[in-house]
């Protein structure tokens, strides 16, 4: 009978069982920080949450090793008896023991849901800036919002915020739904088409937080990934500032680059201060201060803006950039000039 | 079986009257017109097997893709198909109707009746399974597979972003698909309320019986969601409405509540009854009556009663606002309660009870450990915040395979070693499975317990590819061995199937010492089921003997041979008290006749040609009439002799 049980020398090897994995998943979580990993956090909405990740996780594990001993157990101890055991006696007192111990646990974990929720729901303080971000397939654009019309800025797939405040993100979806996602900072919040969703993030300190579309969004959902990078208050004025500048004139070396991207990448693409005003693809105005090309599919360097914009299929297949058959010359002077987009 | 000491069953002689009555002709023609619940009953389990073999082959090519990063064996649209498709296969053609074929071949065996209360529904049923699955993979086959994960997200899935045939397939096959589900939902409430043996009043109902019901009333009520929200979908697409489009002032959330207020509940309705089975397995071979019985069995319909308020749960991340997110989670997490004890039920009974470890035993006794671990994961994903970091990654992959392949696929095994005698009259060999059980366990465990913490480490679901870098690696390298393990397990089940069928050791009619009344019957049971309509006193009949059941004695030779034709008892809802003598029907080709018309309707409404649906259509209605035609064996014209 499940009366004659001696409860804590069956528990000790039980409890030691849980917290032996977690400690170890812990360890491995801290010494590898693998970029999309939510068993780390960076920001205040993020590190709120992870202590109850660790928490259910916790509680997880230990039930199931719970769960996992008293099969074992059972089996063991009724295959050496000969005769069966029955009417129910203590065996469903057992049962609804241990349904009202589970009960009492899911409601403390809800209990801790709910706060956490409450906590992560809106910024304790006011958002020192609101970035709208559309996603579309397969790339995200970013519009810094401003009531100075001169001061509102747009660019792609990398974004700057300032470390240390809350930042309030505007989600559009422009096609199909997208979900945006730093794990680092926040959970997922969805793009969705038809209506606009609000988040919040907040990075405590400088550094680069990798993000990832998480709603399965058509050919290249794999390929639309983004950075989130945190700098210092003075350091993102300076980046702001930067950005806004337009780009200064092409000196005469790459004035036939230029030409030919606003010919042939003018329609799609922007870079202000040129006659490329198209609002199809990524802004390209400061496009060497971002790291990567193509929504993270391909790092950003000359070599590879160059065989990126002679096939882009080739590289991202499926990709709204169409394969303009432009000759090697063309593309040389094209990337040549994009290199010069600091 | 002599270390199971097996009461002696008297086989019952058999009765050429009633051979005559119920027997099937021979010859295809026969085949084709069975209504009979154990024909049918099987071939679900074979068709399902088929399309598990489909979708585990999708699943082996998609391991393949991903067990290093940046790999080329398939396109990213072949990848979008695969993973759609698998998800479709496993999910609706798979995991339902394999249950559904045990419920058919077992119902009126557990219940002491001859057939389902709907014979020619169920036939048409079958018929409508394979039809709308071979509709949907006649596209997979064309290259114009589904391609938007099997929940099919608006508007990904309308014609601007998707305008092959691709999502028309699966539209209008998954409409023609609820059609089958819903009219064996139908079948199965029906006969649990009226096709009981007399005496087998509602709390003396076998305990994997419930599963069914439940999940088949769950299903009459929630197909119709999905049905419309697919049909809408349809419209969009080849209409040009706008229910899910945005510049028509269309809203895409319309679409996944729709989906997910039947979604979920689907996923109760697929390991319900297998839950079921595993209850009534562990207490066959644990030799004594399930623990908290009523409790199991009520906390059975109580899930489903919750399942129906969770369905946000798979929308936390939508924008909706905080308050609701509250409820949802909260009823996410409580409805863990009634898991909880159908665990501690089994744990009990195991515990108090003398265990013989069968191969089935072993798959049963697994399902608890797998139930528990995609059930905490379960509990994880059901708190808001954690679930803002989790969903849609490959926590959720884990999570869904431990609820799906270890609640279904290991109950369904177990069920396999625990029936297979019933059904064909032969033993499935025990060591060899052994050796299945063991490889299917490691095997799943190896690709699927390393998920959790790909998922974790953050990798997205469906996407077809992943650079280096991300510590994703060697977890996925190892989840596409465990893949590979774990499929050689399956193929080892389908081995020891076909072993079985061909070499066989002979069962005898129970050689579990089961207590329910389909082991009262000799394996494999003869085509009318029961010579006489056993008359039930207690909740195990064929225990009575060996467990107190006060004076209760069951009769399993009654003098109810109703040999005047096809009949069988019905009987009342809740006491079961004998109610009439019901006219069944023969078997017929209307109900292949009727499936065949509608199929040909789909195909004419997907490729436009309206005199394709038109001729269709008559097709369809012809079988009808044929089908309701009234005939003297049923007692359908009136002054006719009963």
């Amino acid at each position: 009978m499940i009366a004659r049980m001696r409860l804590p020398s069956r528990w000790r090897p039980a409890i030691a069982a849980c917290a032996a994995p977690i400690l170890f998943a812990q360890r491995a979580a801290a010494a590898a920080q693998p970029p999309l990993s939510y068993l780390r956090s960076a920001g205040a909405k993020a590190d709120a949450t992870l202590p109850l990740t660790w928490g259910l996780l916790a509680i997880s594990i230990a039930v199931v090793v719970i769960v996992c001993v008293l099969v074992l157990v059972a089996i063991a101890r009724a295959r050496s008896r000969t005769a069966i055991a029955h009417p129910d006696g203590n065996a469903s007192a057992w049962v609804y023991i241990g349904v009202g111990l589970s009960s009492f646990v899911l409601v403390c974990a809800l209990v801790w849901t709910v706060r956490v929720l409450a906590f992560v729901n809106a910024p304790a303080g006011r958002p020192a800036l609101t970035i709208e971000v559309t996603g579309q397939q397969w790339w995200w654009k970013a519009r810094y919002l401003d009531n100075d019309a001169s001061k509102v800025l747009t660019t792609a797939n990398e974004f700057h915020i300032p470390a240390g405040k809350p930042v309030r993100i505007e989600l559009i979806g422009a096609d199909v739904i997208h979900s945006f996602w730093v794990p680092a900072l926040a959970g997922k919040t969805d793009a969705i088409p038809g209506q606009v969703n609000t988040a919040w993030i907040e990075a405590s300190q400088p550094g680069r937080y990798h993000g990832q579309c998480t709603e399965y969004c058509g050919l290249q959902h794999a390929h639309m990934g983004f950075d989130v990078v945190a700098d210092a208050p003075d350091d993102f004025s300076k980046w702001l500032d930067a950005q806004l500048a337009a780009e200064p004139a092409a000196t005469d070396a790459m004035k036939q680059g230029q030409h030919e991207f606003e010919f042939h990448c003018g329609a799609c693409h922007t870079v202000r201060g040129t006659e490329a005003g198209g609002t199809v693809g990524p802004d390209l105005t400061h496009l060497m201060s971002r790291q990567s090309i193509a929504a993270g599919a391909a790092p950003n360097n000359a070599g590879m803006l160059a065989a990126w914009i002679a096939n882009p299929q080739a590289i991202k297949p499926g990709t709204r950039m169409p394969t303009l058959g432009l000759s090697d010359p063309q593309i040389g002077d094209i990337a040549a000039y994009l290199a010069t987009l600091r | 079986m002599s270390t199971l000491d097996a009461h002696v069953i008297e086989p019952a002689p058999s009765s050429g009257v009633l051979e005559k009555i119920w027997a099937t002709p021979p010859g295809i023609l026969g085949w084709l017109a069975s209504v009979d619940h154990k024909s049918i009953g099987k071939r679900y389990l074979v068709t399902a097997f088929l399309f598990l073999a489909a979708g585990g082959i999708e699943a082996l090519v998609m391991r393949a893709q991903l067990a290093r990063p940046d790999q080329h064996v398939v396109t990213p649209d072949q990848y979008n198909q695969l993973f759609s498709m698998h998800g479709m296969t496993m999910i609706f053609l798979y995991a339902l109707p394999v249950l559904s074929g045990f419920s058919n071949y077992l119902w009126p065996l557990l219940f002491g009746a001859r057939d389902m209360a709907f014979p020619r529904l169920n036939a048409a049923s079958y018929w409508m399974y394979v039809a709308a699955g071979l509709f949907t993979y006649a596209g997979f086959a064309m290259g114009a597979g589904a391609n938007d994960g099997w929940f099919n997200y608006a508007p990904n899935s309308e014609r601007d972003f998707n305008p092959g045939l691709n999502i028309d397939f699966y539209a209008l096959g998954m409409i023609f698909l609820g059609v089958s589900t819903t009219v064996g939902a139908i079948n199965f409430v029906v006969t649990f309320f009226r096709m009981r043996a007399p005496g087998m009043s509602i709390e003396k109902v076998p305990i994997m019986t419930w599963g069914t019901l439940t999940a088949s009333a769950a299903n009459i009520l929630v197909i119709p969601a999905v049905s419309v929200a697919f049909f809408l979908l349809w419209l969009d697409r080849q209409y040009g409405t706008h229910f899910f489009d945005v510049a028509g002032g269309g809203q895409p959330l319309l679409w996944q509540h729709l989906f997910w207020m039947f979604g979920h509940p689907w996923v109760y309705a697929v390991v319900l009854p297998a839950i079921g089975m595993t209850s009534e397995g562990l207490q066959t071979l644990c030799r004594r009556p399930l623990v908290c019985f009523e409790a199991v069995a009520l906390a059975t319909v109580a899930t489903m009663v919750l399942g129906f308020g969770v369905w946000v749960h798979h929308m936390f991340a939508t924008g909706l606002p905080a308050l609701a997110l509250s409820f949802f989670s909260g009823a996410s997490i409580i409805i863990a309660v009634p898991s909880a004890l159908a665990v501690f039920a089994w744990i009990a009974t195991i515990w108090t009870g003398r265990p013989i470890i069968t191969t089935a035993f072993l798959y049963f006794a697994s399902v608890i450990v797998l139930f528990v671990i995609g059930g905490v994961s379960g509990f994880m994903t059901a708190s808001v915040p954690v679930d803002w970091q989790l969903t849609d990654t490959y926590f959720v992959v884990a999570h869904l395979h431990y609820v799906l392949i270890g609640i279904n696929l290991f109950a369904v095994a177990g069920g396999i070693y625990h029936w297979f005698p019933k059904m064909t009259g032969r033993l499935l060999d025990e060591r060899f499975g052994r050796w299945t059980f063991w490889t299917m366990f490691v095997g799943f465990n190896l690709a699927f317990l390393p998920m959790h913490v790909t998922g974790l480490l953050g990798m997205p679901r469906r996407v077809y590819t992943y650079a280096s870098g991300f510590g994703w690696d060697t977890l996925n390298l190892v989840t596409s061995l465990g893949s590979l393990v774990f499929a050689a397990g399956v193929l080892m089940l389908v081995i020891a199937v076909l072993r079985g069928l061909r070499n066989g050791a002979p069962a005898g009619a129970n050689p579990w010492d089961a207590p329910t009344l389909e082991w009262s019957v000799p394996s494999p049971p003869p085509t009318y089921n029961f010579l006489e309509i056993p008359i039930v006193a207690s909740r195990y009949p064929l225990w009575e003997r060996t467990i107190d059941h006060g004076a209760a004695r069951s009769r399993l030779r009654t003098e109810l041979r109703l040999e005047a034709g096809r009949e069988t008892l019905a009987t009342s809802a809740l006491d079961a008290d004998i109610d009439l003598v019901m006219k069944m029907p023969g078997d017929t080709l209307a109900p292949l006749v009727l499936t065949i018309g509608m199929a040909l309707a789909f195909v004419g409404l997907l490729l436009h040609l309206a005199w394709l649906t038109i001729a269709a259509a008559l097709v369809t209605l012809a079988a009808l009439v044929a089908w309701l035609w009234p005939q003297r064996e049923l007692a359908q014209i009136a002054g006719a002799p009963r």
